[in-house]
């Protein structure tokens, strides 16, 4: 299974490394670096590399190589899968992952790791257990542990690690009980020149924040849970359940965590929220022009907030000069990159930029037309149509504090010129 | 108050002050130099000289200095195995401790010391901590036996400690189930033996089953796997077993669902495609595989590689998905080509418009590799898809336009493919492709127009100006080039041989004289030879008709892509390689998909008897492309311009005859008639050098090798119990298809009519592929030769002997039985050929009471002609020795049914008799693969 973790920052640093075995040099790093020259971007480095001896699956977050190194014939899903989870588990204690934070807690981390592997095992990954085992930090026990000389480390078995509910400690206490539900649809889509949709799907989430003493038992039900293509479940959700009467029952985690996500796309069609006309042209002569208004549709009636257009504009152009009616444009001569933030779209006003793009004298026009791609978020809606019906609990007496919110944004949303 | 302080020190000599405060008396002080300690060696600096001082710390109260102390341990306890010995004790101490979690990690911390010295301590602790009544200390005891297995294997095996292990399987607790499991697996995987240590029974995968919906979701994926290696004893009880599997399809962790997928895919195998519960199935497992693509970009890699399995094995899966394959343009390359790759593979009549819609939109992005790609895409759409051929090459016109220069190279090589694949359909563009010559500066682009010019040269007006530019360069180019040019110009020679003799001539001086590439003299002295001899022969060689190009060439070949059904989600599956050939190591015995079963009652297969069940997986898949020989007549052809890597051309293992016995007559020829021969240019007489003509015999000695050996016809069935029907037949194998060859002759006084034949079950399950054809009615006196082709489809039953064939014939007088054997070479495939390794490995694997010799007398051959006699009937040598003065052969071969047989040939100089040692897991076939060696040695 997974022998060696090596962590690499930007510049090539290997500044962390755990060793789950005997330890491996950190010069198999080399092959991973070799990878890393042959591509032009860092999200290019192909995640499984072969070596003589090793292979090394890595994943790239918040600008940070995660390379794992196995020996023997290990799942690579189950490695990248792992490799995320440690990332995962990171963001949760200290609130992000960069290199500054890791190195900051590196006893922290280090202990993690070994308590998140043994032996190349997993072993506990479920945060709601590491929180038991090794403490986040935070100031006041910081500050608390130092005067008193008590220390991160839990004396005690945690407890959920070995009921039949894993995911839970026992003994959670609250004063004000309540369970937050979000769910989140991000929209995928390709949009062809002629604004025809090519590919449209919807990648939803139901993230929690359940604080409920005692052992809760939940059901969840949906106004129309017939919409999902495909599901997937927190393990706490009872499957049988599902497939027999389309409910979500569940004893939940502690804290936050996502319930499910899903996927709507393949037989429903999506609703598209936003509309982009365009036209960017670019002459024999050089220099072009470019013209984009974006308007609403299909957002029944709720209002389209933090719109961004980004434009990666082809290598040949040196500037642009636009004039937005709303909102701010910044064009990065470097990466090329043409950044419009709108922010909200007003009804009966719809945003508009044009003007001219200056190209590299000389130069004809560029091969290809850039494609644009969108960021935007529509509050109290989930575009699908999905609808949470009711919440029930079980097993505990008080009555709880309930909430749904609903929330469309854009996934990788596309739109071709 | 944060660890970066650890790294900030700005006195000299931090070892000596660390050391100093690891022996304060101050606890904390302790934890805070440990810490430091700590801190250091995650970032790789060598903090081992502290190894005793830190040990010090360890027998404390303080959890967490325990903790930081057992992690130092293990990383150093290995460079210092003396020092370590010190810490036994408190281990053996801390196993007892009243605290499961110290006893846990007391246990799990004595498994990473990699101290040979060590580990014998630890077995008694070990043994107690495996029968713990915590479970959290049984789980945790359950992986050290997988480390101590890495340690000293057989320390593990004599303890007994892997019978311990194996108790936990039926452990109450899911958890210490799911890690005995994985630290089974993990022996398994690495332990020499190679036998499999979890006895899959359906009991214990009841058990598994139950402890899979209960355990975490790595220890899913560690039971999943080891479900995958279990083969249900009949359908019902795999359906039964996908059942309670298909939960895991939702699963939120990707590991888990591919695991899932695998059993499933692997189960599926068992049960007919049609049934109800397959269909189900199917349709199930397309949107969690759909899931997977949504997730970040590194997974969707691993499952795209996967997809593209398992696309090709079950195409219907996924038939209605295209779309989500279609291309982001910030998707990773990684993950962009594997994507094109998939939509080649599902592209179909129904959604090729689409398809082609994208790829064009593709060719225009900035990706070089990309683009590239996207151009064979609409290439190999064109070849797969007939009827989108036309739309494929309008759209690479249009891409031509672009003038884009790698765009145009590329649409070029593609467009030699669809020439090949629809001969005398497009010429028309050819003008349009000529007009980009100049801009062609990669070798492959320009080997492909080049073809294409020699191909079409009596379309093309000016072909031999075309050609004449090439030739100005001529040692400059690419290898690849100058041979594709040297046969474009004979062929546009023996195509308008008047106005290019001087061209061809000088083609000829300048791959001969001049070049010291022994493959481009050798072509040209051919080519010259045979122009020389007899134009008329050149022709047939040079011009002749070329096999046809499909779409097949680039799928998997069909064993190796069920043996990488088996490995979904592994390595192997994202290398689309066995586990055998990267693994270190690994001499595994390979997976095989279950057979399909038919459960006892299921009525209407049992009752239809004969036909066999349809797409039995290793034959339906029967590799329609025949194998790629490198011959010299398909190089003649002209068929080596290197095609994209994906798709090989093919070319068929025998010779076309046509080309084949043109070859031949040239062998008479010889230098005298080269001289005499009129239509050579002149320049031709200064002729080849003498010495030149072994080196050309040498190469047309390849063509007189013996072929096929086809044994005498027999009479099967005598006139007299035939009514006057008499019947004499023989078998042979022919582009790796069986034959049964027959002669009819009716003694009778009436003409026979309507023949019809059918084989009894037999051992290898031959049936007849097609219905006897018997030409007209059989006059009285009159005999008539059929030849039937035989597939290996039908049902199979052992008989006695192994290849005995029962055959009943029936005509408008009778039906007539009668009895022959099979002589095995005829059973022998075409892919018979084991990699080296695994021959050794195999036979090492196979035990020695498998052995059998035989002494076969009277053979007078050297040991290259026995290996080449063999050869030739599909027994490959896989090495030669030579020791102690005797040659040593070792072959191999593989018969219809996948039984494979290895053999080691003992060949004596002055000895006329050989030695044969055969081994294979199947003895019954021993004594026939004897009896088919001497067969083929005496013929």
């Amino acid at each position: 299974m997974i022998h060696s973790l090596f962590v690499i920052n930007s510049s090539g640093d290997v500044f962390m490394e755990k060793h789950w075995k005997s330890v491996i040099h950190r010069s198999v790093c080399d092959y991973f670096f070799d990878a890393q020259r042959k591509v032009s971007s860092p999200e290019d480095i192909p995640p499984v590399i072969a070596t003589p001896h090793h292979y090394l699956i890595s994943i790239y977050r918040s600008q940070l190589f995660f390379v794992a190194i196995t020996q023997s014939e290990a799942p690579p899903l189950f490695v990248i899968e792992f490799l995320h989870r440690v990332v995962d588990i990171i963001e949760d204690y200290f609130g992000d992952c960069t290199e500054f934070l890791i190195k900051e807690h590196y006893v922290v981390v280090y202990e993690l790791l070994d308590e998140m592997l043994d032996n190349g095992f997993p072993l506990a990954t479920e945060s709601n257990i590491l929180k038991e085992l090794i403490k986040p930090p935070n100031i006041l026990r910081t500050i608390a542990n130092t005067v008193t000389g008590k220390s991160n480390l839990s004396h005690t078995l945690p407890t959920g690690q070995l009921s039949n509910i894993p995911w839970r400690r026992t003994g959670v206490k609250y004063t004000n009980n309540e369970a937050y539900f979000d769910v989140i649809e991000e929209v995928d889509a390709i949009i062809d020149k002629s604004g025809s949709v090519v590919f449209a799907e919807i990648q939803g989430y139901i993230d929690c924040c359940i604080k409920l003493s005692g052992m809760p038992d939940l059901s969840l039900t949906f106004i129309n849970p017939r919409l999902f293509d495909d599901v997937s479940f927190h393990p706490c959700v009872r499957f049988r359940r599902w497939e027999s009467e389309r409910i979500l029952s569940f004893v939940p985690p502690d804290g936050n965590f996502r319930l499910m996500s899903y996927h709507i796309g393949a037989q429903n069609v999506v609703a598209i929220p936003l509309y982009v006309k365009h036209s960017i042209s670019f002459k024999e002569t050089g220099g072009g022009r470019l013209d984009i208004t974006i308007g609403p549709k299909q957002t029944m009636g709720k209002m389209v907030e933090n719109v961004v257009v980004e434009i990666p504009m082809p290598k040949t152009v040196l500037n642009v000069t636009l004039t937005p009616t709303q909102g701010k444009y910044t064009f990065d001569p470097v990466s090329k990159n043409m950044v419009w933030e709108i922010g909200r779209i007003e009804a009966g006003k719809l945003p508009n930029i044009r003007g001219h793009i200056s190209v590299q004298t000389g130069s004809s026009g560029p091969e290809a037309n850039p494609i644009i791609s969108i960021q935007f978020t529509i509050s109290q809606l989930a575009v699908s149509g999905l609808k949470v019906n009711r919440l029930d609990m079980y097993g505990e007496k008080y009555k709880p504090f309930k909430g749904v919110k609903y929330l469309t944004k854009n996934g990788r949303f596309q739109v071709r010129t | 108050m944060t660890d970066a302080k650890y790294f900030t020190t700005t006195k000299k000599g931090e070892i000596f002050e660390l050391k100093s405060e690891l022996n304060s008396d101050k606890k904390e002080k302790k934890k805070e130099a440990v810490k430091k300690v700590i801190a250091s060696m995650t970032v790789g600096k060598d903090v081992s000289a502290l190894f005793p001082d830190v040990v010090n710390c360890m027998q404390t109260d303080n959890l967490e200095l325990k903790k930081l102390v057992y992690l130092y341990l293990m990383n150093y306890a290995k460079s210092q195995p003396d020092m370590a010995i010190m810490a036994v004790n408190t281990f053996v101490k801390d196993c007892e401790d009243p605290n499961p979690l110290i006893r846990a990690l007391a246990v799990r911390t004595m498994g990473c010391i990699r101290v040979d010295k060590i580990t014998e301590y630890l077995c008694e602790p070990l043994r107690k901590c495996l029968k713990d009544e915590d479970p959290y200390v049984r789980k945790t005891a359950a992986v050290c036996v997988a480390k101590l297995h890495d340690i000293n294997a057989q320390l593990v095996e004599d303890q007994g400690f892997l019978d311990q292990l194996r108790d936990l399987l039926s452990d109450s607790n899911p958890m210490v189930v799911a890690n005995a499991v994985a630290a089974l697996s993990e022996i398994n995987e690495t332990s020499s033996s190679g036998q499999t240590l979890i006895e899959m029974n359906a009991q214990a995968v009841n058990k598994l089953l139950t402890a899979l919906n209960e355990c975490t979701e790595w220890g899913q994926v560690f039971i999943l796997d080891s479900l995958a290696n279990y083969t249900p004893k009949d359908d019902r009880e795999a359906q039964s077993i996908c059942e309670r599997i298909t939960p895991r399809l939702a699963h939120a962790n990707a590991a888990v669902v591919l695991s899932a997928v695998k059993v499933l895919m692997k189960f599926m195998e068992m049960m007919g495609n049609d049934t109800e519960f397959v269909t189900s199935l199917t349709k199930k497992l397309a949107p969690p595989l759909v899931t997977l693509l949504s997730s970040e970009a590194e997974t969707q890699y691993v499952a795209l590689r996967n997809i593209n399995l398992i696309v090709q094995k079950r195409p219907d899966i996924l038939k209605q998905e295209m779309k989500v394959f279609f291309v982001k343009y910030n998707d990773p390359i990684y993950v962009k080509l594997e994507k094109l790759d998939i939509m080649i593979r599902l592209a179909s009549q129904a959604n090729i418009a689409q398809v082609l819609a994208e790829l064009r939109e593709y060719a225009t992005e900035v990706d070089v590799d990309f683009v590239r790609k996207a151009v064979r895409a609409i290439g190999r759409c064109a070849i797969k898809v007939e009827q989108s051929a036309e739309r494929c090459v309008s759209t690479l016109l249009d891409l031509i336009q672009t003038k884009v220069n790698y765009v145009v190279q590329e649409a070029i090589v593609v467009i030699k493919d669809i020439f090949r694949k629809y001969p005398n359909k497009y010429e028309s563009i050819i003008s349009t492709l000529c007009e980009n010559l100049d801009t062609l500066d990669e070798p492959e682009a320009r080997a492909s127009m080049i073809w294409i010019i020699g191909e079409y040269a009596e379309r093309i007006d000016n072909a031999d100006e075309l050609l004449e530019s090439f030739l100005e360069g001529f040692h400059d180019e690419n290898t690849q080039v100058q041979l594709q040019l040297l046969t474009a110009i004979v062929k546009l020679f023996l195509k308008r041989p008047t106005e290019t003799q001087e061209l061809v001539q000088q083609v000829l001086s300048l791959a001969t004289q001049d070049s010291d590439n022994p493959d481009l003299r050798d072509r040209g002295f051919i080519y010259w030879r045979l122009l020389s001899t007899d134009p008329a022969a050149a022709k047939e060689v040079v011009l002749a008709e070329k096999p046809l190009i499909s779409e097949e060439t680039d799928l998997l070949e069909p064993t190796l892509l069920d043996e990488l059904i088996c490995h979904i989600g592994t390595l192997a599956s994202v290398y689309h390689k066995p586990p055998s050939a990267f693994v270190e190591g690994k001499t595994a015995v390979r997976k095989q998909l279950p057979p399909r079963q038919n459960s006892v009652g299921s009525a209407e297969e049992a009752s239809s008897g004969s036909p066999p069940a349809p797409g039995q997986p290793t034959d339906e898949q029967q590799p329609t492309v025949i194998p790629v020989a490198d011959n010299l007549i398909g190089d003649l052809l002209s068929l080596d311009i290197s095609a994209p890597s994906t798709y090989q051309a093919p070319i068929p293992s025998q010779p076309q005859p046509v080309a084949n016995t043109a070859a031949m007559d040239l062998l008479g020829g010889g230098l005298d008639s080269l001289l005499s021969d009129t239509s050579a240019p002149a320049g031709i007489t200064s002729a080849p050098p003498v010495s030149s003509s072994g080196l050309l015999g040498d190469i047309f000695g390849i063509g007189n090798v013996t072929p096929f050996y086809t044994p005498a016809k027999q009479v099967w069935l005598p006139a007299a119990r035939g009514k006057g029907l008499e019947i004499s037949g023989t078998f042979t194998r022919r582009n790796g298809q069986i034959y049964m060859e027959m002669t009819f002759s009716n003694k009778a006084m009436q003409a026979m009519t309507s023949f019809a034949i059918q084989f009894n079950k037999n051992s290898f399950g031959l049936s007849p592929a097609q219905s006897l054809q018997v030409q007209g009615p059989l006059q009285p006196n009159g005999s008539v030769d059929s030849s039937l082709p035989i597939n290996t489809k039908g049902p199979v039953q052992k008989m006695e002997p192994l290849t005995n064939l029962q055959v009943a014939i029936k005509n408008n007088v009778d039906v007539f039985y009668f009895s022959c054997l099979v002589p095995l070479h005829v059973l022998c495939m075409e892919d018979g050929m084991m990699d080296k390794r695994v021959f050794l490995a195999t036979w090492k694997d196979i035990p020695a009471q498998n052995e059998v010799q035989y002494t076969i007398e009277n053979v007078n051959y050297t040991a290259d002609q026995v290996s080449s006699k063999l050869q030739n009937n599909n027994i490959f040598t896989i090495a030669k020795r030579n020791v102690e003065g005797q040659d040593m052969l070792y072959q191999s071969l593989k018969l219809t049914n996948g039984i494979w047989v290895l053999a080691e040939l003992k060949i004596q100089p002055g000895n006329i008799n050989l030695i044969l040692s055969l081994k294979s897991r199947a003895m019954e076939v021993a004594s026939g693969v004897h009896q088919t060696f001497e067969l083929i040695l005496h013929n």
